[in-house]
């Protein structure tokens, strides 16, 4: 009897909850298996996609948005041996579905400790709270932990993301497990290729309010990343985390948080 | 049948040098040039000061790094100590510097003693407080300050903007140079008086005047860490190209074009008195003022006489007169862009309309005005007027209002008025504004945050939000 | 009547702080000698010198009458003031001193200050007060039925006094500082005008809290809105807590921006008040002779 054929998966993109090809057509080979190319017009389709689906993403509530990022715990943890024969350590998985899982408990806790209610000295109720940026480009690290580092944050305070990664077999496994966690589609686009070509083109864009270049290693292009950002004055998190299994404290959260401060008189 | 007999301020409470240098170390210095400020009430030249260079700049840094080692390891509670030395200070020379005040910027007395002032105490008192207690404010344990700031502010509140900048840097730690706005140089100036006669350490603020340039040399200087700038979106957006790769932390607080909503429910009185409080307050030299009025098309005929006839009781003119509630514009560029944007408005199609009001012959002055007949694509909509200049849009309904309030690249600040609350909730809510005035606008307080979304900056000034932009 | 209850909660509503702020604001103009020296007049000219209490006598009315009509014996340029204000059984006597002088005889009617008797007590009370000689009276509303939210016994009860008070002008006392919001203050002041009141007034002066100054800046933009919606001008009076000419002058500032020159006017603004005119009367005396007045050299009665 010969040995029964391997089926190949065929790594695609993943914009709007659907996982097409390049609009491109391009394809490069990753460890022997092909992977879509993005260019920048799949960047252009993925802001849209991620720009249609932030206002609802962004008015689930929190105890919503908490109970599908530990669904992505969950699913992550069931695809444990898949995510082991990409290569990824087991140690790595571990630590990945823990922070899914700690990033789950933020969602309506993180208003509680960066808001305020501010005493004002007037006749005034003062509140402040935190709401999502909006769109963010994230040029994602290569990890598994890496990744869900820096997606985990952005999504579960509501904002909704164009990610860029160079490793398409880990990220759009990912990409699979986040089809099936009740992440509404366009909440996370994931586009595989190289981030400079397609990075330049979310920095720029209008549409885009935010850009985490924790992924760049290559300090030139995130500088001139960070510079194409000022243009529309998006909010930039800098390169700078490398080790992503210390406490990643509050910055990927606040770094996509806007603050919003309400004013009301008080009086019969 | 009733006229106000003038009653003016006496200027007699503020001395102003003919020269004054810049502040270095603790000493005031020569600079490469000078420049003349005037008062815009009378284009009466007030003093002349020194222009920043770039070895002035150089300076002022060095100073300002050999300040920090010590500044930065004196105990919270002894930083606390100097900066409410420095809150009392304003407090009892408070008059003086409200004269200054409206002298060099041409702001009515009534709101540099009203407002600014009473303001800037509160803002030293505020952030004296949290020097000792940065380990509370939730940005970690051991919270460190950065290093020296480089801080621009502008014309509009000359020394609120300043006390924005220095207080909250001071209390963490750090040390600062300050470059005011090239038309407001004086009560920075003061304020350097102010720091001696608290016996601040040396270096710890330095004050470079100067004009656009100066501001350049500052916040590109290599060893500042940090760049604080309030000003126009321009040239915040050129200041973050310059600082891209650099490491240092920038916050930018920067222009606006805020929509008061006005829905039909309104107190209807109230919200005429936070219309006018919105656009014409400071002249409308205000980032967050409520340029854009958005009232429900049922009643904006209703709300537009109410609003006319107020604005017809608005006194323009002499900034020190007490009973003044609209002064000078700032600089005749200024006038210029207001004077250019309005008559934009003209050749659009909307309908201007000022009440009927004498302005003086000398100096810089703009009627209060506004347009009806707005729509969204008349450029008077969409772009920062920074002047007595309302641009009136109807809406039909709570999703329109919110969709015209939004559709704009900026997001500092918007209005609501309505007397049913879950609508105020639900509109604050979907506002895309960093400080949002429900049934009132324009308030302020050094406990409050205040600062934009998109491309009206960011980072916040004030309250404990506003420490961050000073830790590490 | 379901149509006033409409129209009393379609108004539009008041913010507490806004309108606080605004009166505040207000309090802020600078008024310096020769407005000052008009505003002191004008105030003169507006004043209800009043005397409200279980201690009247002839006599003390007679003095006060005296003294509303020259109030500065010192000084034959100081004007009469407006009217004087007293208890039904005092008209007569006040009366016998004010004829022919151009001096208003007010006074308090319907069961002054409760407001609690029956309605025929009422008329009587108003028709009494008529009878002597009082060409204005002023009325108060039942606050009870008002806040029982029973619009249409108010409504009625003002009706009828009108109608008992003949030529004489009627001033309706709403008692703001009963009616515990200021949107009941806007709904109480279209209640009365439209119910007919020649002049809608801040209080009794008996309870706690008098006239304010953001009471007051409300009810002249309810007689403001009312003019332009019906064509009617209503006059405006607060009365009780008014003491010093600063006080005083306050007013005249929220008159003049808040309606204008047409209320700026004895026949359209009133003080009530009784130790306001020596205040007055210092004042202005010191603006003439340019050293500060002692409290000796005016009369107390």
């Amino acid at each position: 009897m010969p040995e029964r054929l391997h089926v190949r998966k065929t790594y695609k993109l993943y914009v709007g909850g659907a996982f097409p090809r390049s609009e491109s057509g391009r394809t490069y080979l990753v460890d022997g298996d092909n992977a879509a190319l993005a260019s920048r017009k799949d960047a252009r389709d993925a802001v849209v996609a991620a720009r249609k689906a932030q206002p609802k993403w962004a008015a689930a509530t929190a105890y919503n948005r908490g109970q599908v990022v530990y669904r992505i715990a969950e699913m992550v943890e069931a695809r444990r041996a898949e995510f082991k024969s990409l290569g990824v350590p087991g140690k790595e998985v571990d630590a990945a579905v823990d922070r899914l899982v700690w990033y789950a408990g933020w969602s309506d806790k993180i208003a509680q400790v960066i808001g305020n209610a501010n005493p004002v000295a007037g006749p005034y109720f003062n509140l402040t709270a935190p709401e999502p940026t909006g769109v963010v480009g994230v040029v994602a690290p290569a990890s598994l932990l890496g990744l869900v580092s820096v997606v985990a944050p952005a999504i579960v305070t509501g904002n909704t993301v164009v990610v860029l990664t160079a490793a398409p077999q880990v990220a759009i496994t990912l990409a699979e497990v986040l089809a099936t966690s009740d992440v509404p589609g366009g909440v996370v686009n994931v586009l595989t290729g190289h981030a400079a070509e397609t990075a330049p083109w979310l920095a720029s864009h209008d549409d885009v309010n935010g850009l985490d270049l924790t992924g760049i290693e290559d300090a030139e292009l995130a500088t001139e990343l960070e510079r194409a950002a000022a243009g529309t004055l998006k909010r930039v998190r800098r390169p700078g985390v490398t080790d992503f299994t210390a406490d990643p404290g509050l910055a990927p959260m606040t770094a996509f948080l806007e603050t919003k401060t309400v004013w009301h008189p008080k009086g019969f | 049948m009733f006229d106000y007999a003038p009653a003016p301020e006496s200027r007699s409470v503020v001395s102003i040098a003919p020269s004054y240098g810049l502040f270095i170390d603790g000493s005031f210095v020569e600079g490469k040039g000078t420049f003349k400020t005037i008062n815009p009430a009378t284009e009466e030249v007030l003093a002349e000061v020194a222009l920043g260079g770039p070895e002035d700049v150089d300076r002022a840094v060095a100073a300002a790094r050999r300040a920090f080692q010590s500044w930065s390891a004196l105990p919270g509670s002894e930083r606390a100590k100097y900066l409410f030395r420095i809150a009392r200070i304003i407090q009892e020379r408070s008059r003086e510097l409200a004269v200054l005040e409206s002298l060099d910027n041409g702001k009515p007395i009534r709101e540099s003693r009203d407002v600014d002032l009473p303001l800037v105490a509160a803002h030293f008192f505020y952030y004296a407080g949290w020097a000792d207690k940065l380990a509370y404010a939730g940005f970690g344990p051991d919270p460190r300050p950065l290093g020296v700031a480089g801080q621009v502010i502008p014309w509009n509140f000359p020394l609120l903007m300043l006390a924005w900048k220095i207080a909250p840097a001071l209390a963490a730690g750090n040390t600062v140079v300050l470059k005011p706005a090239e038309t407001t140089p004086l009560s920075a100036l003061f304020f350097a008086d102010v720091c001696r006669q608290a016996e601040l350490p040396q270096g710890v603020v330095n004050i470079v005047t100067g004009a656009g340039d100066t501001g350049r040399y500052l916040v590109e200087h290599p060893d500042v860490n940090k760049v604080a700038f309030t000003g126009s979106t321009e040239v915040g957006r050129q200041i973050a190209r310059s600082v891209a790769g650099t490491g240092k932390k920038l916050t930018l607080e920067l222009g606006g074009k805020a929509a008061n909503i006005v829905f039909d429910d309104a107190p209807i009185d109230q919200a005429v008195e936070g219309i006018v409080n919105g656009i014409f307050f400071n002249q409308g030299h205000v980032c967050c003022a409520g340029s854009r009025l958005l009232v429900q098309e049922s009643i904006a005929e209703e709300l537009l006489g109410s609003l006319k006839r107020r604005m017809s009781t608005l006194r323009v003119g002499d900034p020190l007169d007490k009973n003044t509630d609209v002064g000078a514009i700032n600089s005749a560029a200024q006038l210029a862009r207001i004077t250019e944007l309005s008559e934009i408005g003209d050749q659009e199609g909307a309908e201007r309309w000022s009440p009927e009001c004498q302005l003086p012959d000398r100096g810089f002055w703009f009627a209060p005005t506004i347009f009806t007949g707005v729509t969204q694509a008349h450029r008077i909509a969409r772009e920062e007027i920074f002047g007595p200049v309302l641009s009136v849009l109807t809406f039909r309904t709570p999703d329109e209002a919110i969709e015209k309030a939004n559709n704009t690249p900026y997001g500092l600040s918007a209005g609501i008025w309505s007397d049913k609350g879950s609508r105020i909730l639900a509109v604050a809510d979907q506002l895309r504004a960093g400080v949002v005035w429900a049934n009132t606008f324009n308030k302020f307080d050094p406990t409050s945050p205040f600062g934009g979304y998109k491309e009206s900056g960011y980072g916040r000034e004030g309250g404990r939000h506003g420490l961050e932009a000073y830790l590490a | 009547m379901s149509d006033l209850r409409s129209l009393l909660h379609g108004l539009p509503g008041v913010d507490k702080v806004g309108v606080e702020a605004r009166a505040a604001a207000l309090g802020t103009r600078s008024v310096k000698t020769s407005a000052k020296a008009q505003a002191i007049d004008l105030a003169i000219r507006m004043v209800d010198l009043t005397t409200l209490e279980g201690a009247d006598t002839p006599g003390k009315v007679r003095a006060l009458s005296a003294k509303a009509v020259r109030p500065d014996p010192a000084d034959p340029t100081c004007p009469s003031v407006a009217a004087v204000c007293v208890y039904p059984a005092m008209v007569p006597v006040a009366a016998s001193v004010l004829r022919d002088t151009g001096v208003h005889l007010a006074s308090v009617a319907t069961a002054f200050p409760s407001g609690q008797a029956p309605l025929d007590v009422k008329l009587a009370d108003t028709r009494d007060a008529v009878a002597g000689g009082a060409d204005e009276i002023d009325m108060v509303i039942s606050r009870g039925a008002f806040l029982a939210g029973d619009y249409t016994k108010v409504f009625d009860e003002i009706v009828a006094v009108k109608e008992a008070c003949g030529d004489a002008h009627l001033k309706v006392i709403l008692e703001t500082g009963e009616l515990g919001t200021y949107d009941n203050v806007r709904r109480a002041s279209w209640l009365a005008m439209t119910a007919g009141a020649d002049f809608i007034k801040t209080s009794t002066g008996k309870v706690p809290v008098a006239a304010t100054l953001p009471v007051t800046l409300i009810m002249l933009e309810a007689v403001r809105d009312f003019r332009a919606r019906t064509g009617r001008q209503v006059g405006v009076k607060p009365a009780g807590g008014i003491r010093t000419t600063k006080d005083a002058v306050k007013y005249l500032v929220l008159i003049n921006e808040t309606v204008g020159d047409d209320w700026l006017s004895p026949d359209w603004f009133r003080f009530g008040a009784s130790s306001l005119l020596n205040d007055l009367l210092m004042q202005r005396t010191k603006l003439t002779t340019g050293h500060y007045a002692g409290p000796d050299y005016f009369t107390l009665d």
